[in-house]
């Protein structure tokens, strides 16, 4: 069970950011990551507070067996689909190269 | 860096192989796993897309309600047990084709798991263990530009298309597949020969593997002989017939050999499988550890099957394919030999449709897997995509049997098929395939060939009838080929006899 | 005297009447935008044209004798949350700047349908994280009652909007108390209704197991006729509840009365004076909330201690689950389909257009969150946060269960102090975090909440408002316990002190 209370270092800090794709400056990471300890240790608490006979809530209200039928629903135009886009060629969302494979 | 590569019986006496297969079926579904877009292929880009499977700010997903009844059958096909409650799950990483950077699937909590599918090779049973099937959706595609080939490397840069994303895709994963020893590769292209089987058995996909319907991943990692460890294994990915699946399996086979003959060890990586060399590339290296930080996905309810909807569906599974095949054996007519070939062929279903069309068994059986065959192996393609219908096949068969045509004559028709020039009949017509049906030239052959060799028209009067052959191939030569032999024997004797 | 100053019940009833048309509604709220909105700042966006016309419409209708909802022409606000065509939808970021959605969220469409003009988005913590509106990256929005003071957060600009009579009805969303905290400082009504109970499609998610879209308003009764506008269930969202959504109006009305005989108040030990001494539970809140509880007494209601002794972890579970959810929703924000795209020099991948963008487009605090919650739900750490906070959150749904075993609703402070001064606690997570204490279970555990003003704090004069929890499905009870201290507590706040200090005298009238 790794220790909860132990904090971040600066270079997991950094580590995580490249996880979540924040490029962070140095003066970021600076700030950040003693604020991040703060948290952690306070949030570190609940460590053993509930038993294993616990068992996790992922929702309040309990539902199961929610679908749709399998018709189809009319969705937006290419245009309205694109609208926001930074950049569009040939009714595509351009971006720049993509370094890494599809998974 | 190339690879050395040992060759395939010096693998097999060192080491035993293991193989994983993960199977992803694209669902014929109307809609999208998790909203009302169509899934029609060919639309123009990014018109078949909504808030949802745009991943735009606020959209909400809702579950496909007849992907999950295919998703049930799908297991219970493979002899899966039906989870009483499951949940969805976010897998979590980021990639431009991806909306939301998440892709909505099942982590520990699939739909079906623990069941078995027991494959046929070379009359030996290999029960191959499935540890789940589970839902997810697929993702955009992207078509990269600037860079050779139109491959990722180099491009410059790349546009995407969503129509893809979310269309329902159910993966089945199977257990290690280990003891197969040298018939590995077959057992790997018979497994996923038999999903495909079922998946088309139940109609729940088309399940063509050249057009992504059906995507194959294979896993492989070689332990030395005996140990019963298993190795560090491999994953090669754009495997897209059943023939690469056998050949990526003897390939990464005979490269993890080499690896670790040479007292190396094998990078745990994602490779990429080239038809056209039938070898594997590494992938891009990861910068880091992929952690997807797996969690139930909260926009979703779980999915609880009732176990009275499990057995109603479970009475709409069809026959089992092992069991239509006995039952099409018996029907047709086929030794266990013959019907082995058949189906190692990949040719259940055609010759099936074929004789539909109205061949005899043994006539598809013939054509089938020999001048089919032949040409698909060199054209390197599955008996499917050779470019011939079971509709050609049986017209081509009853030609024959109007004698319009023989059996030698046939494989120029076949050649012309493969080629697209047209119908059977068309490609006779246009080249001249057809056989003399009067008996005017073949009578002015046979005087030709009697009057060049006048011994044997002596033996043939003197009862020697074996020696017409001589004359019959003059004739047929004469012919070029398009005489019915039988009529020239008979029109022989009946001159000499 | 204005309309603007009249509850949206009100408006609505002389709307009928014909005393007054919905141009004039909207335009007087427009003139009132114009006059103090520079100062207050709870607007991002005002659409005059579009409100205007969407007022005229009404106005034909109501001619032609087919109005389409007893709220059709009161003019509405909308928290700069929820997705709007037409309308740029930035939740307080950078990252959408100027972005208009092309689709509306549920909500937004029930009011559509229903007549209601939209007036404008208003101002929030950047998507919705914090509790004081100053996390907004287009500055903060202030407290009419003190500009020099917080609205609360993250919805400040609705509640502000509303408590400076801009707009007599506006849309909140409410995670940890996103609604009813600003509701307490700038002394207007927040409801957070039954989770699952108002659609959240088009919603911007911030912790989707959280969220939902409730009321801001002046008063309880306006707050019930707009919830059971905008409530019930959406096929869209899949976490919608069936239970259609009833009774609230006539709940409010029949608590008007003043009559709480045989109801039961649990006041939870843990949140208020007894409770955790570092959360600072200022005296000036502690008065009014003692002062209300006495009132419900006077009422007839049956006043008891309840403990529910989870409540002290749910901070810790919330600052866990939140920032889980949230870095995977806002995975989705990376410069490749819509919103702020960053090109770094040279020739950038996708990668690290991704990153520049995310790094120029999010506020500190959303990065912050986005991080903890990596690291949360991280393999080797998962079972220890992000679990470990999943079964927190099911010890509090036991304790609300047991407590509601014993009494028909719950009361406590809102929160446990009034509206602080910008720039006090801006640098200090911890500090803000701490504003959600009170408000945070019932997001836990999907209970519906109101806040309800009760006066102004002795020592600061600054408003009070205090907090009823109901049952899950039962938001009626706090319709009617809330109407009754409502008639009780009368107009504690008082219009002309907040002409005074926005500085509207007779002339600028």
């Amino acid at each position: 069970m790794p220790e909860l209370s132990r904090g971040l270092s600066r270079d997991q800090v950094r580590h995580l950011a490249d996880l979540a794709r924040i490029d962070l400056s140095d003066a970021e990471l600076d700030h950040l990551a003693p604020q991040l300890n703060v948290i952690l240790e306070s949030v570190a608490s609940i460590q053993g507070v509930a038993g294993d006979d616990v068992v996790p809530t992922s929702h309040p209200i309990p539902m199961t067996n929610v679908f749709r039928d399998d018709v189809v629903v009319p969705g937006l135009t290419a245009e309205q689909a694109l609208s926001g886009a930074p950049a569009v060629e040939e009714q595509r969302f351009s971006v720049p190269r993509i370094l890494g494979d599809e998974q | 860096m190339t690879d050395t590569l040992v060759a395939f019986d010096e693998v097999l006496e060192r080491y035993d192989p293991a193989l994983g297969l993960e199977v992803h079926v694209e669902l014929n579904t109307a809609t999208k796993m998790f909203c009302g877009c169509p899934t029609e292929f060919g639309a123009a880009p990014n018109t078949q897309v909504c808030p949802t499977c745009l991943g735009l700010p606020g959209a909400m997903p809702v579950v496909n309600g007849k992907a999950v009844e295919a998703a049930i059958r799908i297991g219970l096909a493979l002899n899966c047990q039906i989870a009483e409650w499951c949940r969805f799950a976010r897998k979590n990483y980021f990639y431009p084709d991806m909306p939301k950077n998440f892709q909505t699937s099942q982590y520990d909590e699939p739909i079906a798991f623990d069941g078995y599918l027991d494959v046929e090779v070379e009359g030996e049973t290999f029960r191959v263990g499935i540890e789940r099937a589970h839902m997810e959706e697929d993702t955009g595609k992207a078509t990269h530009v600037g860079g050779a080939t139109g491959r990722i490397h180099g491009a410059d840069h790349s546009l995407i298309d969503y129509n893809r994303a979310g269309i329902p895709l159910i993966e089945i994963v199977t257990k290690p597949i280990v003891g197969a020893g040298e018939k590995a590769p077959l057992v790997a292209k018979a497994y996923v020969a038999a999903i495909r089987d079922i998946i088309l058995a139940l109609g729940v996909s088309d399940a063509k593997m050249e057009q992504g319907s059906m995507r194959c991943d294979v896993n492989l990692s070689l332990a030395p002989k005996g140990t019963e460890r298993l190795g560090t294994r491999t994953e090669t990915k754009n495997v897209n017939s059943l023939r690469s699946v056998e050949r990526a399996v003897r390939f990464e086979m005979g490269r993890h050999a080499g690896v670790l003959d040479a007292g190396g060890s094998i990078l745990q990586e994602t490779r990429h499988f080239h038809e056209d060399t039938a070898t594997t590339s590494p992938g891009r290296p990861k910068s880091d550890a992929e952690d997807y930080r797996y969690f139930p996905e909260p926009d979703l309810v779980p999915v609880a099957p009732s176990r009275e909807w499990v057995e109603e569906l479970r009475a709409t599974l069809p026959e089992p394919p092992s069991e239509r095949r006995a039952r099409l054996q018996a029907d047709w007519g086929y030794t266990d030999l013959e019907m082995r070939d058949v189906v190692n062929a990949g040719a259940v279903e055609l010759i099936e449709e074929t004789i539909a069309a109205g061949a005899a068994p043994q006539a598809a059986r013939k054509w089938w897997l020999s001048e089919i065959s032949r040409r698909a192996n060199e054209a390197g393609v599955d008996l499917a995509d050779a470019g011939v219908t079971p509709a050609q096949v049986a017209e081509v068969q009853r030609l024959v049997e109007e004698k319009t045509i023989n059996d030698k004559l046939a494989r120029q028709v076949f050649d012309g098929l493969f080629a697209g020039e047209g119908s059977p009949t068309d490609i006779i017509a246009a080249r001249g395939l057809a056989l003399v049906s009067d008996d005017g030239p073949l009578i002015a052959a046979i005087e030709e060939a009697l009057a060049a060799q006048p011994d044997i028209a002596d033996k043939i009067r003197g009862g020697n009838h074996a020696a017409a052959g001589a004359i019959i191939g003059a004739v047929m030569k004469a012919t070029r080929g398009q005489a019915d032999a039988a009529r020239v024997r008979e029109l022989i004797l009946e001159r000499l006899g | 005297m204005s309309w603007i100053y009249k509850t949206a019940a009100e408006q609505a009833a002389a709307l009928a009447a014909g005393e007054v048309t919905s141009v004039e509604l909207t335009q007087a709220h427009l003139d009132q935008i114009a006059k103090v909105d520079e100062q207050v700042h709870a607007f991002l966006y005002v659409d005059t044209e579009g409100a205007l016309a969407q007022a005229a419409e009404s106005d034909s209708r109501r001619a032609a004798g087919r109005p389409l909802h007893e709220l059709d022409g009161v003019p509405v606000a909308v928290k700069d949350v929820l997705t709007t065509t037409g309308l740029p939808t930035t939740c307080g970021s950078k990252m959408l700047e100027g972005w208009i959605p092309p689709y509306d969220a549920t909500v937004v469409a029930r009011l559509k349908d229903a007549g209601l003009p939209i007036l404008g988005k208003t101002n929030m913590d950047e998507f919705a994280m914090g509790s004081s509106t100053e996390n907004s990256a287009y500055g903060p929005t202030r407290n009419p009652w003190d500009l020099d003071r917080i609205p609360g957060g993250s919805g400040g600009g609705s509640a502000a909007a509303v408590a400076a009579y801009e707009a007599p009805l506006a849309l909140g969303t409410d995670t940890g108390g996103s609604i009813r905290q600003p509701g307490h400082v700038t002394g207007t009504v927040g409801v957070k209704p039954t989770y699952g109970s108002v659609s959240r499609y088009g919603l911007v998610a911030l912790a989707n197991s959280l969220d939902q879209v409730g009321p801001v308003t002046r008063t309880v009764l306006d707050s019930a006729l707009l919830q059971e506008l905008i409530g019930g269930h959406d096929p869209k969202d899949s976490t919608s509840v069936q239970a259609p959504v009833r009774g609230l109006v006539e709940a409010a009305r029949a608590g008007a009365s003043g009559d709480l005989i045989g109801v039961r108040v649990g006041v939870i030990t843990e949140l208020g004076r007894q409770g955790d001494e570092e959360s600072g539970w200022s005296e000036g809140v502690m008065g009014v909330f003692d002062d209300a509880v006495e009132q419900l007494r006077k009422l007839g209601a049956e006043v008891v201690e309840v403990s529910c002794p989870s409540f002290v972890h749910a901070m810790a579970a919330y600052y866990l689950i939140l920032p889980a959810e949230c870095s995977s929703n806002l995975a989705k924000f990376d410069a490749m389909r819509y919103g702020l795209r960053v090109t770094p020099e040279g020739n950038p991948s996708a990668e690290d257009v991704m990153k520049a963008t995310r790094d120029a487009g999010f506020g500190d605090e959303v990065k912050r969150r986005i991080i903890i919650g990596t690291y949360a739900l991280s393999s080797g750490y998962y079972d220890a946060y992000y679990g470990q906070a999943q079964k927190i959150r099911t010890l509090i749904i036991e304790d609300f269960t047991k407590a509601f075993e014993q009494v028909d609703v719950l009361v406590s402070p809102t929160a446990p102090t009034t509206a602080f001064r910008i720039g006090e606690k801006a640098d200090d997570p911890l500090a803000m975090y701490l504003n959600d204490l009170a408000t945070i279970p019932a997001n836990l555990a999907g209970v519906p909440g109101i806040s309800v003003p009760a006066g102004t704090a002795a020592d600061d004069g600054l408003p009070v408002g205090v907090q009823f929890l109901a049952p899950v499905l039962e938001d009626a009870r706090l319709y009617r316990v809330g109407a009754a201290l409502e008639a009780a507590v009368g107009d504690v706040l008082g219009r002309d002190k907040l002409d005074h200090r926005l500085g509207l005298t007779e002339e600028n009238k």
